[in-house]
């Protein structure tokens, strides 16, 4: 279970999110909608670790934890961003086995084993040695999940999961995210897209544009 | 051609002495060049303005006049290179700074995206740098560091000044002896013949960076 207590984040004179109170549940799936410009992404990187909030806690199982700072080896958080981010220069299996093998330290031949069945669960079993240019959207976003999994995160981000793929995709990631739900993964998930993240989510959060400077 | 052949083992000395300092200054100044370009992107600002303005100096001043200092100046307050050292000394300096320009350039053109991923995942800064950085940054800059390699085999007849025998010297020697233009015609082909495997090197390592995009 993921909470967070009180959390504020301000920009400048601007406050973002004030004095924000949320609870995840494990295994269920919240979505954050709102306007752009409400602070959904901010918030979810103040969630990821790559904002550092103004105030509040982050609590795991009920035990205090700073995305910012926690740089130990139990990652509690994953990210899907909106742009995946793979490595361009690393394979599909280079890209999922680089963080196991380097931050986890596992053996190359368990990280492989493990990232095959990731592959396999995602359908790209045969994509293992391509690179990511030569991968459609959609497969760009199962190996950026595949890679974030690779970590075994307590808690699966996604930013803005369906904005980069075709509005068709829209479907099959749900799809996806709800297979997901159903292997047991606690998941976050930001949208603009309002139908899509009622589809998918357990508990929904709106975020308003904050009036207060 | 009994000319050429002749005067062909002095001009091949030369030319030894030439792709020394030429190897010598590149195995220096490249890694050189790559930390004083991290100094250069990092938020430390003294670091910052401490490298720039070893930039500016070092592509502010004409490379002869760097040498003729170092050879010729630094003695008088007590500091004595040998000729070939201070070539050395005077070239690594110089190209570093030059490569540090690139390999900002290169640095800069990594999407943030890619840092926070690797953040997200749980490297390190080294290892960030290491397996995500560098190697897009070096596709990235090859074409520019070319340039400048093929650059440096002919900069580096401006040795001559400080007495060093290389190439040019050596074919400069023999027309005011022989009062010929031939050893200047060789020693223009010899140089041409150095760009022209430079090149083809280069075009190959380019070559080897292009499996992804």
């Amino acid at each position: 279970m993921l909470e967070l207590k009180n959390i504020t984040k301000r920009f400048g004179d601007r406050t973002i999110i004030n004095k924000l109170n949320l609870t995840v549940k494990d295994g269920e799936i919240l979505s954050i909608v709102g306007p752009s410009g409400a602070g959904k992404t901010t918030l979810l990187r103040c969630i990821t670790g790559l904002e550092k909030v103004d105030g509040g806690d982050f609590l795991v199982d009920g035990k205090p934890f700073d995305p910012f700072t926690n740089r130990s080896n139990d990652s509690v958080i994953g990210v899907v961003f909106q742009n995946f981010e793979l490595f361009p220069h690393l394979t599909v299996l280079q890209n999922i086995t680089l963080a196991p093998t380097m931050v986890l330290k596992q053996s190359e031949a368990d990280a492989q084993a493990a990232a095959n069945k990731l592959l396999a669960r995602l359908n790209l079993s045969d994509h293992g040695d391509q690179y990511p240019y030569q991968l459609s959207g959609g497969q760009q976003q199962r190996v950026a999940i595949a890679r974030a999994l690779a970590m075994k995160p307590n808690v699966l981000c996604y930013d803005e999961p369906t904005s980069a793929l075709d509005p068709n995709l829209r479907q099959e990631v749900e799809k996806l995210i709800l297979g997901l739900k159903a292997d047991g993964m606690t998941q976050i998930v930001v949208s603009h897209d309002l139908t899509f993240a009622e589809n998918i989510a357990d508990e929904m959060l709106h975020v308003e544009p904050n009036q207060t400077k | 051609m009994h000319y050429i052949l002749e005067i062909l083992p002095s001009l091949l000395s030369g030319a030894g002495m030439t792709l020394q300092i030429f190897l010598w200054t590149l195995i220096g100044s490249l890694p050189l060049g790559l930390i004083l370009s991290l100094g250069l992107i990092s938020k430390i600002k003294p670091l910052q303005w401490l490298i720039n303005f070893y930039v500016w100096l070092m592509r502010g001043t004409p490379l002869l006049l760097q040498l003729i200092f170092v050879f010729y100046g630094l003695p008088l307050i007590g500091v004595v290179f040998p000729r070939y050292e201070a070539a050395l000394f005077a070239f690594i300096l110089n190209y570093a700074a030059y490569f540090a320009e690139i390999f900002r350039g290169g640095l800069q053109a990594i999407d943030n995206g890619q840092y926070e991923s690797a953040r997200v995942l749980r490297l390190s800064y080294g290892q960030t740098i290491r397996k995500i950085v560098i190697p897009q940054v070096v596709k990235i800059v090859i074409p520019s560091v070319g340039n400048e390699v093929i650059n440096l085999i002919k900069d580096s007849s401006l040795v001559y000044v400080i007495g060093i025998g290389d190439l040019l010297r050596a074919g400069n020697v023999a027309t005011a002896r022989d009062v010929t233009l031939v050893p200047l015609v060789l020693v223009a082909v010899l140089y041409l013949l150095l760009t022209a495997v430079t090149t083809f090197v280069l075009r190959q390592v380019e070559k080897r960076y292009s499996y992804w995009k």
